[in-house]
């Protein structure tokens, strides 16, 4: 943001950028708010009159799809470092059409979940799958926001690694497995569940 | 008096330590400095300077406190005078008065509409956001050596989420069915059916949405608060070298990480309740003879949620106070704080515990009572670390040289208050206690005595200490000690009664006792303190008008370091510009409290330890 605010460059406890820090620190805040919905879940279910029904296929589709993203993006990541500029902005780019395809497919798997009669409103136990993906959805969303920046960089800047790009990409980068992890997390913890 | 304590060949001293042993950061040589001066709109309104979004912080609060403090004061004229006529608010509330042969009264739906908003407009936006707000954003970048927070823009959205959920609060005053009125905790199904009560409807609406937006805005304050104090910190600023109140509010910031997006969890579940038709929180309910749609859902998994933030909350609130009350009785008992890393440890220890005690608030509710002993033990703990404090901040006072100022008599208020109400907190921790006491008067006494007037206490010392700091000019102290002693006595004098009242049972949240035959006998006490909450509230206008006056008439600063403070914070120009010091950043050499030390009244943080001189606090 501005040069003031840059961390201080003695000893060596400073590695970490700061603004790479208070992502890990929001990532903490967000983990928190998955955590208590899916204990929300488990009190809930405890409780009884739970309708029990199995999760749609697509959501399967769906998790492979993203960890496919994650692994595009990381390999995208080494190499815009390493200087294959190519496949750093292909990989980015399928990095980014495989995100947009996830959120295609949970739509799917809401559709899926409407059709095999469990809609929104009928039981908590299926409120739940919605609501909980729905809300991670929106994370993901941002997460696209920022690889549609990464996107453009990509293909309209002159391929060169910066300090700044590299730092930007790091902090996409971390999110993006962020998010990604949590699905995985949110999918076992559903699969377990029904 | 104590303003003349420095000499000013000693801040020459200083100047010349922070050239010598300061850390050059090469701030200054890329003139951003001028950018954040050359208009009104980035100086003053969209201000990215952590001095001026703390002052923001700062003004919001105050006009959110008045506002709130007048509902107050209205819903207290209504139970202490039923029988007298409210008649000259109607031009201001309008609908709202209802009149009754001549006589006009509160409306009912209205009084709970105030304690509503009163509840919430206290908790959040005056003791959450003007405290933690205020203080988080003078004095982290200025107690470690910071040019400013990690992320000046993150701190400047942060204001302003925080300015637009006010806005929305406020609009929700003037809807004709008037503001959501089921209580700051928002239980369903008040919270949640649209029909359950006037308020339900658009007032509960814009109640969500504006604290949604005020959530996002603790958010992005405390991701900043904690990263800027991991990694921005001076060179020889080690953890240990930190003053209490960064500790405080570090802490502090990461409580409200881990629990504020629970709270987030629990208003996105009622949304989808109120608009999708899910049914998390509303069980089967008839009303008017009609069955809802709703099956199978629990309230009392709201309330899990709730409190999981709320009991947190209210240490978001608290620990802030306890840091500013810590530094300021310091520095005016002339003493280095007694037990600095216990005081640490205590904190941390609040905060921990602060997390596994929450369901103390749901004795009531109908949970387990074996999983209440649980509950009850380790509320009963958070006594222990609390007890500890208060120990050192008078061990702290004890043999000082005590400068009694409005500083530090509002700090030396704080511990009694503090005394006060975490006593009857352990009355209440007992869930055998609970079950007389539980949603009483007694619960009002405690938690307003332990919360709401000791984390005020602690925000008046901080403005009356740091005031120099933020304006360059002292505050009047006479007008200082009037308010101190108006508060003091104005606070007990409205908080003491409700603990006799709510042991005979009397319940809070109720529009009127006229059916009660046996609370006949507490007319007169309920009388008297309405009249001590208009007379308490009488003072406050002297502190607000004191504030206001000072900013532009107050005497003026002539030294940097006015109370002769180790911390960093006075090592600053009288008139500190963006990016804090002058030239180099400071580099820090001991602990933050070396008060009457080797025979010097103190001895900075810049100053280098003397050749076999041991570092305190460890
Ligand atoms: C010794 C420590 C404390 C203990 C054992 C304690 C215990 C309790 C208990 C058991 C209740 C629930 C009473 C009921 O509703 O029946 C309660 C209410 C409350 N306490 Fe404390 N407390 C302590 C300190 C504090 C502190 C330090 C604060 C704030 C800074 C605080 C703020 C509150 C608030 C706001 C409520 C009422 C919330 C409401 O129902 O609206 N307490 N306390
Ligand atoms: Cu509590």
């Amino acid at each position: 943001m501005n040069a003031g605010t840059a961390p201080m460059e003695y000893g060596s406890k400073n590695k970490i950028h700061p603004k790479k820090f208070a992502l890990w620190v929001a990532c903490a805040g967000i983990t928190m708010m998955f955590a208590s919905l899916t204990s929300s879940y488990l009190v809930r279910r405890a409780a009884g009159n739970w309708l029990e029904f199995p999760l749609p296929v697509v959501f399967w589709y769906s998790t492979v799809v993203i960890v496919a993203s994650s692994v595009a993006l990381h390999f995208a990541y080494t190499s815009f470092k390493n200087g294959r500029e190519q496949a750093y902005r292909w990989l980015l780019s399928a990095a980014f059409v495989l995100g947009f395809a996830f959120l295609a497919l949970q739509y799917q798997g809401w559709v899926a979940l409407k059709e095999m009669g469990v809609a929104i409103n009928t039981n908590p136990s299926g409120s739940f799958v919605y609501v909980i993906s729905g809300i991670h959805a929106a994370h993901i969303l941002g997460g696209i926001g920022a690889l549609l920046v990464a996107l453009l960089h990509a293909w309209s800047l002159p391929y060169k690694v910066t300090q700044q790009r590299k730092l930007r990409f790091e902090m996409t980068l971390t999110y993006w497995h962020f998010v990604d992890f949590l699905w995985v997390y949110l999918f076992f913890f559903f699969i377990s569940q029904s | 008096m104590a303003t003349s304590t420095v000499s000013n060949s000693s801040m020459h001293e200083e100047d010349v330590l922070i050239q010598e042993l300061g850390y050059d950061d090469h701030f200054h040589d890329h003139h951003h400095g001028d950018k954040f001066k050359s208009n009104f709109i980035t100086t003053y309104i969209f201000s990215m300077d952590h001095k001026m979004i703390a002052k923001q912080f700062l003004i919001t609060g105050m006009f959110w406190a008045v506002v709130g403090s007048l509902m107050s004061l209205v819903f207290r004229l209504q139970l202490g005078f039923p029988e007298e006529s409210l008649l000259w608010l109607k031009p201001l509330l309008g609908k709202w008065i209802v009149v009754n042969n001549g006589v006009g009264s509160l409306a009912p739906e209205f009084y709970y509409a105030l304690v509503t908003m009163h509840g919430t407009i206290l908790v959040f936006f005056v003791l959450t956001a003007g405290l933690s707000g205020t203080f988080s954003n003078l004095l982290i970048p200025l107690q470690i050596g910071a040019r400013d927070m990690a992320s000046p823009f993150l701190n400047m959205l942060s204001y302003w989420f925080f300015f637009t959920a006010g806005v929305v609060m406020f609009l929700s005053l003037f809807l004709s069915t008037g503001p959501f009125s089921g209580g700051w905790t928002a239980y369903p199904p008040l919270s949640i059916l649209p029909q359950a009560s006037t308020g339900s409807g658009a007032g509960m609406t814009l109640w969500a949405l504006s604290l949604v937006l005020f959530v996002v805005s603790v958010l992005l304050g405390g991701v900043n608060y904690i990263t800027t104090v991991l990694n921005m910190r001076t060179k020889g600023m080690s953890l240990w070298r930190m003053p209490l109140t960064i500790w405080a509010f570090f802490i502090t910031a990461i409580i409200g990480l881990l629990s504020f997006p629970v709270l987030v969890s629990a208003f996105l579940l009622v949304i989808f309740d109120r608009t999708f038709g899910t049914s998390f929180f509303l069980s089967e309910i008839y009303i008017g003879g009609q069955a809802l749609e709703h099956v199978g859902g629990s309230p009392i998994l709201f309330q899990h949620l709730f409190w999981f933030l709320g009991h947190p909350e209210v240490y978001i609130i608290i620990l802030p106070a306890m840091g500013l009350v810590s530094e300021v009785l310091s520095v005016h008992s002339r003493k280095p704080i007694f037990g600095y890393k216990a005081m640490v440890f205590s904190i941390i220890a609040i905060a921990f515990l602060s997390f596994i005690v929450w369901a103390h608030h749901m004795f009531m509710s109908g949970v387990n009572p074996f999983i209440s002993n649980f509950f009850v033990v380790f509320t009963l703990i958070i006594a222990v670390p609390s007890a500890v404090k208060v120990f050192n901040w008078i061990s702290t006072l004890y043999k000082g040289n005590v400068r009694f100022n409005a500083a530090s008599l509002f700090a030396i208020g704080f511990v009694s208050m503090f005394i006060s109400g975490g006593l009857t907190g352990i009355f209440l921790g007992n869930s055998a206690i609970d079950i007389q006491l539980h949603d009483t008067y007694f619960v009002v006494a405690h938690f307003h005595i332990v919360m709401g007037v000791a984390a005020f206490f602690g925000m008046f010392a901080g403005i009356y200490h740091w005031f120099p700091k933020m304006y360059s000019r002292f505050m009047n102290e006479t007008m200082g000690r009037i308010h101190f002693w108006g508060t003091m006595v104005g606070a007990y004098a409205i908080f003491w009664p409700m603990h006799y009242t709510g042991m005979a049972g009397v319940p809070r949240r109720y529009y009127a006792f006229d059916t009660f035959e046996t609370f006949r006998h507490f007319t007169e006490l309920n009388q008297f303190i309405t009249i001590a909450a208009i007379i308490t509230f009488l003072f406050q206008v002297v502190f607000i008008i004191n504030f206001f006056y000072s900013i532009w008439k107050g005497k003026k600063m002539t030294t940097k370091n006015p109370w002769g403070a180790s911390t960093l914070e006075w090592t600053t120009p009288i008139h500190p510009g963006h990016g804090n010091w002058e030239g180099n950043i400071p580099a820090v050499q001991r602990w933050p409290y070396d008060y009457g030390k080797n025979g010097r009244e103190f001895i900075p943080q810049i100053e280098p330890l003397a050749e076999g001189e041991k570092d305190g606090g460890h």
